[in-house]
C-alpha cells in the first residue's frame, strides 16, 4: 500500500529520524495510487495503473546539506538513506540563504481527501470513458479523451519537531470531440476532488455541441474585441500570473511586480476593482493542503483584492532580508466573480467573441507579462446578445493584468483546469472589452 | 503538446537521489538482463500474449544549478525498473514495475496482458504491427569522449560559477547556470528476437543573463547559445574549428562557454539600448541557433503520423499534413530550396540511437522533398497506414515506467546545394532582420498559425547589420512560410540546434530531439512588435 495512515507515517518518520546525527535533520514521505485511461478515434489506446511511496531524507551540517530519496523502507534501508544524505551533506557547498528548519506548527486538517475518489478501480473508469464514447458515437463524432485519479498523501517531520500529514484526492478528465470532415471541434475539461461531482455524459455532449457548433466557421478580421472567456481559458490565460506572485522577483526588478526606480507593487491598484484574487485550504469547492513542502501553513490569502496587490508571497529568506513575515506562494487560487451565468453574459453582449478554450499560451515578454496563444475548439460571434455563428481560431498576443484593467463583467466562479497543467482553479467567466487578436489560423 | 513551458522535463526529475560516485558503478550485467527479460517473454507468451516485448533501464540524471556566487542545487538521481508491452486479443497491454526480482517480472508481464485482453473488449480493430527481424545480440553506445558522470561535481560547480562571475564583472545584474547530464542505459528484448542493450549520453549546459534599468522597471536577457547534444563532457571543450563568427559567436560541436558568457553579457548591456523594432514586412535571416525551433513546431510535429490520424486531439492537436495530401504527391509545403530529413542517426543529435524502443534499427528518410511532402514519423503499428513494410523506428518511452509510443526524430533541413555564405546572404537583403537563438514559441493545434520570438534580433538595412533591435516577434502560416524560403547557406554553415523537454502524451512524457540547418533566409514575414506597457 503506497496511502500511509497518519500514525504510519508518523512512526516511520520517526524510525528516520532517529537515526540522525546532523545539525538538522527532515524527512517526508510521498505516496501515490492512481490510474489513467485514453483514448482517442472513440477507442481505448492506452491505460496504465501506478503506485509509488518514497521517502526523502535532507540532512544539515552547519549552512551545508545533502538530500537522498528511497523506495525501500526496512530498517537497514532507512538508515542508509540517513548515512548518505549526511555523506552529502559534508561534500556539499555552503549555501549563503539556508535558513535553519522551522519549530513544531499547529495545522488544521484539510478538506482535500474523499473516500469515494480513493476507491476508484480501472473498471470505474472504463465505465465513466464507456458513456462519453457512447455520447460521441451517437452524435457521430470522433472522441479523444484521458481520465486520471490520484489519490495521495504526504507527510513531513523534522528534528526541531514539527509534523504535518495530508491526504488528497483528485480526478481530471477532459474530452475533445471532431466532427468527420475535420471542421468542427469541441472541448470540455473537469477536475475534482470528488468522483461523485465528474459527469462524464454531459461533459461530452457539451464538447460535442461545440463541435457541432463550430463547424464551418467564418473568418473575421484580427482586431481588439471583447471577449466572454470560459472559465477553461480564463484559468490558463492567467495561471502563469498566479506563478509570478513572488516578491523576490519583483524586489529584483525582474517581474511584472517590479516596480519603476526599485521594489514591488505592494498597495497599487493594479487591476480593475472587480478583480480579487485569493487562496484559502478550505473552501469547498477547491480544498487544499493546510501546509506546504517547507513545513509552512496555508492560510486564507488574498493577493488581489478590488484590483489592489495586497500580498506577494515571501520565501523565509526573502522575508528576513526584508524584514516582514514568511509568506507562503498560494495553495490554490480563487478569483471571486458575480452570479451572472455564461449564457447571461453572451445576452448582454452586443458585440463580442465567445472564446471556449484557449491554447498554446507562451510568455512573449515576463515584465509585462505579455502572452501569446491561440483560440481553439470553439470560437464564436456574439451580436446583439446571441451566438450569430462561429469564426475561425485567431492568435491573440495580450497580457493578463492589461486584461484584467479591461474587466466588463464577471460571472459565477466554476471549478476548472489548467489544460497545460491539469492544476484546478475556481475561476468566474469573464467579459472584457479590447483583447488583442493579431492573426487568424486555419486550424480546427 | 510540445517543449514544456518550465525548463526541466518530468523525465528529468524522476528517480531517487544518489551519490556521484554511484552513477558510475556499473548496472547490471547484459547476460542478467537478458535472462530476466525471456522470464519476461516467456510470462507473457504463456498468458496468450501473441507479441512481447521488455525494456530494463536504468537511467541517470545529473543536475547542477547555481545563481550568481550560490549553487542552488546538486542533485544526482537514478531509476530502474522493468516495462513489459504485449498484444493479446489484438491489443496493447503495458505494465512496469520497479521491483526486477524473477517473481515481480512474472507478475508485470501477466499485469500487462491483462491489461491487454480488458482493453480488447472494446477494441475497434486489432493492432497490425510490421515485421521486425530479430537483431540477436546487439549493443550500440554514444560515441562520447569523455563522460560526464566521470567528472567532478567540483569542476562543474568551479566553471560555472567563474561563468557567474564573468557575468557579473561585465555589469550584469542576474545570472542563472546549469549543467544537466543524463545517461539511459536500456536493455531492449521482444519476441522477434532481439537482444539489445544500449548506453546513451545526453548533455545540457546553458546559463541566462539579465540586465535591469531600474530606473525604468526594464530588464532584458540573453540565454546562452549552447544547445542540449547528444554527447559527453567534450562538449565544453573549447575548439576554434567549432566556432562560428560573425556578429556574434556562435558554436557547431564544442561550446566555449566562457567566451559566450563575455558576449551574452554585451549582448544584454546593448538590449536595454536597443530601438523597438518597427512593426511590418521583413525578410528574415534565421541562425541555425534560431531556426531549430521554428522546424521543431512547424515540420517535425505536424508530419507525426499519430497527430495526422488522431491520436493526440485531445492534448497535442491534430495536423494540417492529413493523409490526402500526401496522397496526392504534388502537396507544396515548401518552396523547391526546401529538402528536410528524419533521422536518428547524426553523431552528436540528441535523437540518435542504435535502435528504438521497440527494437527497429534506426535509419535516415525524406520528409520533404524539393518542398513536397513525401512521407511522416511512423512506427511498427503504423507503418501499413502509409503503405510500408517496415517501421522508421521512430519508437521512444521516457523511462522503463512509461508505454514507448511514436516520438519525433530528429529532423533537419538539409543546407543549400551550392556554396553560399551568411554575409553573402545578407548582402542582398533590403529590408531585413536577422534573428540568433530560440526565444517565445507558439503555434496552433493544427500546425498552421505560429508566432517566435528569438534571443537576437539584428536589423538588416541595404545588405548591411544596421544595429541590434527589440521587442521582435515574426507570425507566419506554416505553408506560406517556408515556400517564402528563398536562400539556405551551404553546409559549411550547418548546425544542431535541439530540446530535452519535447512534451507529448497522456500521462505527458519528454522526448530529447535535435534540428539541424544552415542559415536560411524567408522572404516577406510578418513581423510585430511585443512591448507593451502595464
Amino acid at each position: 500500500m503506497a496511502i500511509l495512515k497518519k500514525e504510519e507515517a508518523q512512526a516511520l518518520l520517526k524510525k528516520v529520524l532517529g537515526f540522525s546525527k546532523a545539525d538538522e535533520c527532515e524527512a517526508s514521505l510521498a505516496g501515490r495510487e492512481g490510474g489513467n485511461i485514453r483514448y482517442a478515434r472513440n477507442a481505448v489506446s492506452t491505460a496504465g495503473d501506478v503506485s509509488t511511496l518514497t521517502l526523502t531524507v535532507s540532512a544539515t551540517f552547519g549552512k551545508r546539506t545533502g538530500s537522498t530519496t528511497i523506495n525501500e523502507f526496512d530498517d537497514a534501508s532507512l538508515e542508509k538513506a540517513v548515512r548518505r544524505a549526511e555523506e552529502l551533506a559534508q561534500l556539499a557547498p555552503e549555501d549563503p540563504e539556508y535558513m535553519p528548519l522551522p519549530g513544531p506548527q499547529t495545522f488544521k486538517e484539510s478538506i482535500t481527501y474523499v473516500p469515494g475518489t480513493a476507491a476508484i478501480t480501472p473498471d470505474t473508469r472504463a465505465e465513466a470513458v464507456a458513456k462519453s464514447i457512447q455520447v460521441s458515437k451517437e452524435a457521430k463524432l470522433e472522441a479523444a479523451g484521458f481520465l486520471e485519479n490520484t489519490t495521495s498523501f504526504d507527510a513531513l517531520m523534522n528534528s526541531k519537531g514539527l509534523f504535518a500529514y495530508n491526504t488528497d484526492t483528485d480526478v481530471i478528465f477532459s474530452i475533445t470531440t471532431r466532427n468527420q470532415a475535420g471542421t468542427g471541434s469541441g472541448y470540455a475539461a473537469r477536475g475534482y476532488n470528488d468522483i461523485s461531482k465528474l459527469d462524464t455524459h454531459t461533459a461530452t455532449q457539451i464538447a460535442a455541441s461545440k463541435a457541432n457548433g463550430s463547424a464551418n466557421a467564418k473568418a473575421i478580421e484580427p482586431g481588439k474585441y471583447t471577449v466572454i472567456l470560459e472559465p477553461v481559458a480564463a484559468a490558463y490565460m492567467m495561471e502563469n500570473m498566479f506563478r509570478a506572485l513572488d516578491a523576490r522577483n519583483a524586489d529584483e526588478g525582474r517581474s511584472f511586480m517590479s516596480k519603476p526606480g526599485g521594489g514591488n507593487r505592494l498597495g497599487e491598484q493594479l487591476m480593475d476593482d472587480k478583480v480579487t484574487i485569493y487562496s484559502d485550504p478550505f473552501h469547498p469547492e477547491l480544498p487544499s493542503a493546510t501546509w506546504n513542502n517547507n513545513g509552512e501553513p496555508q492560510d486564507k490569502i488574498n493577493w488581489i483584492e478590488k484590483g489592489v496587490v495586497k500580498n506577494l508571497s515571501y520565501s523565509r529568506y526573502w522575508a528576513q532580508q526584508k524584514g516582514v513575515k514568511p509568506v507562503a506562494p498560494p495553495g490554490n487560487i480563487i478569483m471571486e466573480g458575480g452570479n451572472a451565468s455564461l449564457e447571461e453574459l453572451i445576452k448582454s453582449t452586443e458585440r463580442g467573441i465567445l472564446v471556449s478554450r484557449l491554447w498554446y499560451i507562451r510568455m512573449v515578454d515576463p515584465q509585462t507579462l505579455l502572452l501569446t496563444g491561440l483560440t481553439r475548439d470553439g470560437t464564436f460571434y456574439i451580436e446583439n446578445g446571441v451566438i450569430k455563428h462561429p469564426i475561425k481560431n485567431f492568435r491573440f498576443n495580450e497580457s493578463p493584468v492589461i486584461m484584467l484593467n479591461n474587466v466588463e463583467a464577471l460571472g459565477k466562479p466554476e471549478r476548472t483546469i489548467s489544460v497545460e497543467s491539469y492544476r484546478s482553479y475556481l475561476i468566474p467567466p469573464m467579459k472584457l472589452r479590447d483583447f488583442t487578436f493579431t492573426s487568424l489560423s486555419d486550424a480546427v | 503538446m510540445s517543449l514544456g513551458a518550465i525548463m526541466l522535463p518530468g523525465s528529468l526529475l524522476a528517480g531517487n537521489i544518489i551519490d556521484p560516485a554511484q552513477a558510475l558503478v556499473d548496472g547490471m550485467d547484459v547476460a542478467v538482463k537478458k535472462q530476466l527479460a525471456d522470464i519476461a517473454l516467456a510470462a507473457a507468451r504463456a498468458k496468450g500474449a501473441t507479441y512481447a516485448d521488455v525494456r530494463i533501464g536504468r537511467y541517470l540524471n545529473q543536475f547542477i544549478i547555481t545563481r550568481e556566487k550560490r549553487v542552488q542545487g546538486i542533485s544526482n538521481t537514478e531509476s530502474f525498473g522493468i516495462g513489459v508491452r504485449v498484444i493479446a486479443n489484438g491489443s496493447w497491454g503495458f505494465a512496469a514495475s520497479n521491483r526486477v526480482t524473477k517473481e515481480d517480472i512474472v507478475k508485470t508481464a501477466e499485469r500487462a496482458v491483462a491489461v491487454a485482453k480488458a482493453n480488447a473488449k472494446i477494441m475497434t480493430e486489432p493492432v497490425q504491427l510490421a515485421p521486425q527481424k530479430g537483431y540477436g545480440d546487439v549493443n550500440w553506445k554514444t560515441p562520447i569522449e569523455q563522460n560526464a558522470f566521470a567528472i567532478p561535481v567540483k569542476d562543474k560547480v568551479d566553471l560555472l560559477l567563474q561563468v557567474n562571475n564573468t557575468a557579473l564583472q561585465g555589469g550584469a545584474n542576474f545570472v542563472n547556470s546549469a549543467i544537466l547530464a543524463v545517461n539511459e542505459q536500456k536493455f531492449f528484448a521482444s519476441t522477434d528476437g532481439s537482444y539489445i542493450d544500449q548506453d546513451i549520453h545526453r548533455l545540457y549546459p546553458f546559463f541566462t543573463v539579465t540586465k535591469i534599468d531600474k530606473a525604468s522597471g526594464k530588464f532584458e536577457t540573453r540565454r546562452s547559445l549552447s544547445s542540449p547534444v547528444g554527447m559527453g563532457y567534450e562538449y565544453l571543450t573549447p575548439s576554434a574549428d567549432s566556432k562560428v563568427a560573425g556578429v556574434v559567436t556562435r558554436y557547431k560541436n564544442r561550446y566555449d562557454i566562457l567566451e559566450d558568457i563575455k558576449h551574452a553579457t554585451d549582448n544584454v548591456n546593448q538590449k536595454i539600448k536597443a530601438k523597438s523594432v518597427e512593426p511590418g514586412k521583413y525578410d528574415l535571416v534565421l541562425d541555425p541557433s534560431h531556426l531549430w525551433l521554428t522546424i521543431h513546431e512547424s515540420v517535425a510535429h505536424p508530419t507525426e503520423l499519430d497527430r495526422v490520424l488522431g491520436y493526440e486531439a485531445n492534448y497535442a492537436g491534430t495536423s494540417f499534413l492529413t493523409l490526402d495530401k500526401w496522397k496526392s504527391k504534388n502537396f507544396q509545403f515548401g518552396s523547391k530550396l526546401v529538402n528536410i530529413v528524419a533521422d536518428k542517426l547524426q553523431p552528436g543529435s540528441l535523437g540518435a540511437v542504435g535502435y528504438d524502443d521497440e527494437g527497429v534499427k534506426c535509419k535516415e528518410w525524406d520528409l520533404i522533398k524539393d518542398g513536397v511532402l513525401v512521407n511522416y514519423q511512423a512506427i511498427r503499428d503504423q507503418a501499413h497506414i502509409i503503405g510500408l513494410n517496415e517501421s522508421q523506428g521512430c519508437c521512444y518511452a521516457q523511462s522503463w515506467e512509461d508505454v514507448q509510443f511514436q516520438r519525433m526524430p530528429n529532423v533537419s533541413l538539409k543546407p543549400g546545394a551550392t556554396p553560399l555564405s551568411v554575409d553573402n546572404m545578407i548582402k542582398n537583403v533590403e529590408k531585413g532582420i536577422y534573428i540568433i537563438g530560440d526565444g517565445s514559441f507558439s503555434i496552433d493545434q493544427q500546425r498552421y498559425n505560429f508566432q517566435f520570438g528569438g534571443q537576437l534580433f539584428y536589423e538588416i538595412k541595404d545588405g548591411k547589420i544596421a544595429g541590434m533591435l527589440k521587442d521582435v516577434a515574426y507570425q507566419a502560416n506554416t505553408q506560406e512560410f517556408w515556400n517564402s524560403c528563398t536562400a539556405i547557406a551551404d553546409k559549411s554553415d550547418y548546425r544542431l540546434g535541439g530540446a530535452f523537454n519535447d512534451g507529448k502524451g497522456q500521462p505527458g512524457q519528454s522526448n530529447a530531439v535535435s534540428h539541424g540547418s544552415a542559415t536560411t533566409r524567408f522572404n516577406g514575414v510578418n513581423v510585430i512588435n511585443t512591448a507593451r506597457k502595464i
